[in-house]
């Protein structure tokens, strides 16, 4: 992964104008998050894991966002999306009918299940799924892609973008209350966002992010 | 300094006091009303309809109960700057969606507070063009409104002023308009790429009017460009229906109630008496001599079928059978792209640019028309628009994020044609209070997909025109609910008259977007809000007559 904002740590704001107590309290409750399953039972919940780490794949740089305990925790807390695909089943159920059939298809064409599969066949699987092609009986006669476009994918990426790392990574301000910001046109940065680092000026672009407060 | 209450599980309007929105732990007193007293009025939901005419109706000196099923916040201790924490916004109850396109609701298009949808919109604050209140006799499309644009217009100057919109001095198009109260907003790069590529084009573009206040007002501080508008304002520079009718309403002595979900309007013949409420864990009935339904283009049809009676099989106000039928949305289609330069579209409300220049020309191959907007999309609601549009996910999606900041984009509001295929049912699945869910049932027309067809074609030439690069289409989102109770001028093809008032029950009413004959190609929240406060003027005007 590239660091185009080296150095770059949103959570430095936290003590800031840019963060209000209430905001403050969200965020320390997201980074509090259970890291064991609650929703899903342990098997579904290792399927799980590794297929948000091919969906996600985090580097080394920093702590890794816990994507599947994030999803596990949206089903267990019953937070609703306020509508249903007349194709899809609600969440919980089509969340483990979903990594049953995954795992189930990855025995019969891989031998072994997702999470013992290696990141190729791993990825392979997922771009069945997206493409529709997965079709055995395990899938109770629902179309896999419209579950991996409309369930899989959103929530896992969703969990993600709403994790400061993901926010550091990309470059955004992050929360901003009562702060706002000041600076709107082309190329202007206030001092409190991150700088981008452009080629031969990383260790500059370095430096400014150290100071953003 | 900071209230331990939860607003979502305990209701803040009640024993004499209501919350006061601009201070934490606040409280302003609130008149009360007995639930056997017969109020003038019993309101259900307090959005840009119903918050709008609570207050107008109380200032009008009548006694007015007004329902809402969601939480009463006070944004500067209640609202989190986050995304993903403020959902709890949203209307997140259980709709089933089907259709040739079924629909994506519960963030953008459906509210669940005392101020409805007003405390999570965009602020876009248009006026319809002329034409569209005689869609059928002057543009050949829809149905007419039974009501004339030159009132209108008095209404939006009204509802304009309520708001201290911030917009420019000359607006490009239509009929002359009084400057707006307030200087139009700083744009940002974003709001300017789209103003490039207009001018590149040829065609008008203007600073978009807000409801979001550009100099002090009162107790709202001017916006100071946080960008979560959409996720709710924790400032209170947004004028919303929260912090605007609605305390105006509670001074004029409206009584507001949170966390009361209406379930069924009580008819016992020809007039309805009342509501039935879930509230504070029990059933309740607030008599009424009039009930206005300000619910939405969802749940106003939903508990008018879920009132039906052995008198009125079909529902409440539903001898036409178009209850329920005719839903709209808007289409909100959009192309994104890059720019060398860095333009944060995160930064000052989502859409400070616009063009209506398809909204008031003609020579295209469809009815109707769009407008578009300049766009500013969080991370979570832009990683899914990435995943979804594109099909990306692994190391494709990372990079494609990494260009957050690069990113620039154009999106319509654009006008979906009534047809009374797409419509709300209900079912036999029930909800949490045991009241039947509603069906959502929505297919896009042939001139809805030329309409998109051509919005997408016209700004993919602006943003290239622009020097935007590597240009996508997002061809799936909808925006806004209307039409499900259409008002007319005759009874066997609408359920409402001009005044909203129902054709069969003549102590009924509606008072929402759901009484659009057609949507135009604008945001409908100023438009409502006019109506609530034409429905007012008219139903003092009935009074004073004896015509109540």
């Amino acid at each position: 992964m590239s660091e185009r904002f080296p150095a770059y740590d949103v959570l430095a704001k936290r003590r800031t104008p840019s963060w209000n107590e209430t905001t403050r309290r969200v965020i320390d409750q997201r980074l509090a998050i259970p890291r064991e399953p609650r929703f899903f039972a342990e098997d579904e919940f290792q399927t799980l894991d590794a297929i948000c780490a091919r969906i996600i794949p985090q580097g080394r740089a920093r702590p890794p966002v816990p994507l599947a305990a994030m999803v596990d925790a949206k089903l267990f807390n019953r937070i609703e999306d306020g509508y249903r695909d007349h194709r899809i089943p609600p969440a919980g159920v089509a969340w483990k009918c979903a990594l049953h059939a995954i795992n189930e298809e990855a025995r019969r064409l891989k031998s072994a299940p997702f999470s013992a599969l290696d990141t190729v066949d791993q990825d392979e699987m997922l771009q069945r799924c997206q493409n529709g092609t997965l079709t055995s009986a395990s899938w109770k006669g629902m179309d896999c892609a419209l579950l991996f476009m409309k369930r899989l994918l959103p929530d896992i990426v969703s969990a993600y973008y709403s994790h400061p790392t993901a926010w550091s990574e990309i470059g955004f301000g992050g929360p901003a209350s009562p702060r706002g910001y000041v600076r709107m046109d082309f190329d202007r940065r206030d001092p409190w966002e991150a700088a981008e680092a452009k080629p031969g000026r990383e260790r500059q672009a370095a430096k400014e992010n150290v100071r953003v407060g | 300094m900071f209230a331990l209450d939860d607003p979502q599980q305990a209701a803040r309007g009640k024993d004499g006091r209501a919350p006061d929105v601009f201070r934490i732990g606040g409280w302003m007193p609130m008149r009360e009303f007995g639930e056997s007293e017969e109020v003038d009025f019993a309101i259900v939901g307090t959005g840009a309809g119903g918050g709008t005419l609570s207050c107008r109706l109380a200032e009008a000196g009548f006694s007015v109960v007004a329902f809402d099923a969601g939480a009463w916040w006070r944004p500067l201790e209640d609202f989190a700057s986050d995304e993903t924490h403020q959902h709890k916004l949203f209307w997140t109850d259980d709709r089933v969606c089907d259709g040739a396109d079924p629909l994506v609701l519960g963030a953008n298009n459906s509210g669940r507070s005392v101020g409805g949808s007003t405390v999570h919109f965009a602020m876009v604050s248009l006026r319809f063009r002329p034409e569209w209140f005689k869609a059928r006799t002057c543009l050949g499309y829809g149905a007419d409104w039974p009501i004339d644009w030159r009132e209108m217009w008095d209404y939006y100057d009204e509802v304009e002023r309520a708001l201290k919109i911030a917009g420019p001095v000359r607006y490009p198009w239509g009929p002359r308009r009084p400057r707006y109260p307030y200087r139009p907003h700083e744009l940002n790069a974003a709001a300017l790429v789209l103003a490039r590529g207009a001018e590149a084009m040829g065609i008008a573009w203007a600073p978009t009017p807000l409801a979001t206040v550009s100099a002090p007002r009162g107790d709202s501080p001017p916006c100071v460009y946080r960008g979560f508008c959409v996720s709710g304002c924790s400032t209170n520079a947004k004028q919303s229906a929260l912090i605007t009718w609605i305390p105006r309403a509670v001074k004029a002595g409206a009584e507001i109630r949170d966390l009361a979900m209406v379930g069924r309007i009580e008819c016992g013949g020809e007039r309805v008496a009342g509501v039935h409420y879930f509230r504070e864990g029990r059933w309740r009935f607030q008599k009424a001599r009039n009930v206005v339904v300000a619910g939405y283009a969802i749940e106003t049809p939903r508990l008018l079928l879920n009132s039906a009676t052995p008198r009125h099989p079909a529902g409440l106000g539903n001898s036409s059978g178009l209850l329920g039928k005719n839903l709209m949305v808007q289409a909100n289609q959009a192309v994104y792209g890059l720019m060398d330069e860095e333009v944060r579209w995160y930064k000052g409300p989502p859409s400070l640019a616009l063009t209506e220049h398809w909204n008031y020309e003609d020579n295209k191959d469809f009815f109707g028309g769009y407008c578009y907007m300049s766009q500013g999309p969080l991370p979570v609601a832009w990683s899914n628009i990435v995943a979804g549009a594109r099909g990306l996910w692994g190391k494709a999606l990372l990079r494609e994020m990494e260009n957050y900041n690069h990113q620039v984009g154009l999106k319509i509001v654009g006008e979906v044609l009534p047809d009374e295929r797409n419509r709300v049912t209900v079912i036999d699945e029930k909800d949490r209070f045991g009241l039947p869910l509603p069906r959502v049932t929505f297919s896009y027309g042939d001139n809805d997909k030329r309409l998109i067809a051509h919005s997408l074609e016209f700004m993919r030439q602006s943003l290239e025109a622009a020097n935007a690069r590597d240009l996508w289409d997002q061809t799936d989102d909808t925006c806004h609910l209307n039409g499900t109770a259409r008002m007319g001028a005759d009874r066997r093809d609408s359920v409402v008259n001009s005044d909203g008032r129902s054709w069969d029950i003549p102590n009924l009413w509606i008072c929402d977007g759901s009484v659009f004959p057609t949507v135009g190609g604008v945001n409908p929240s100023l438009t409502i809000q006019a109506l609530a406060c034409r429905t007012a003027d008219r139903i003092k005007a009935l009074a004073a007559r004896g015509e109540l």
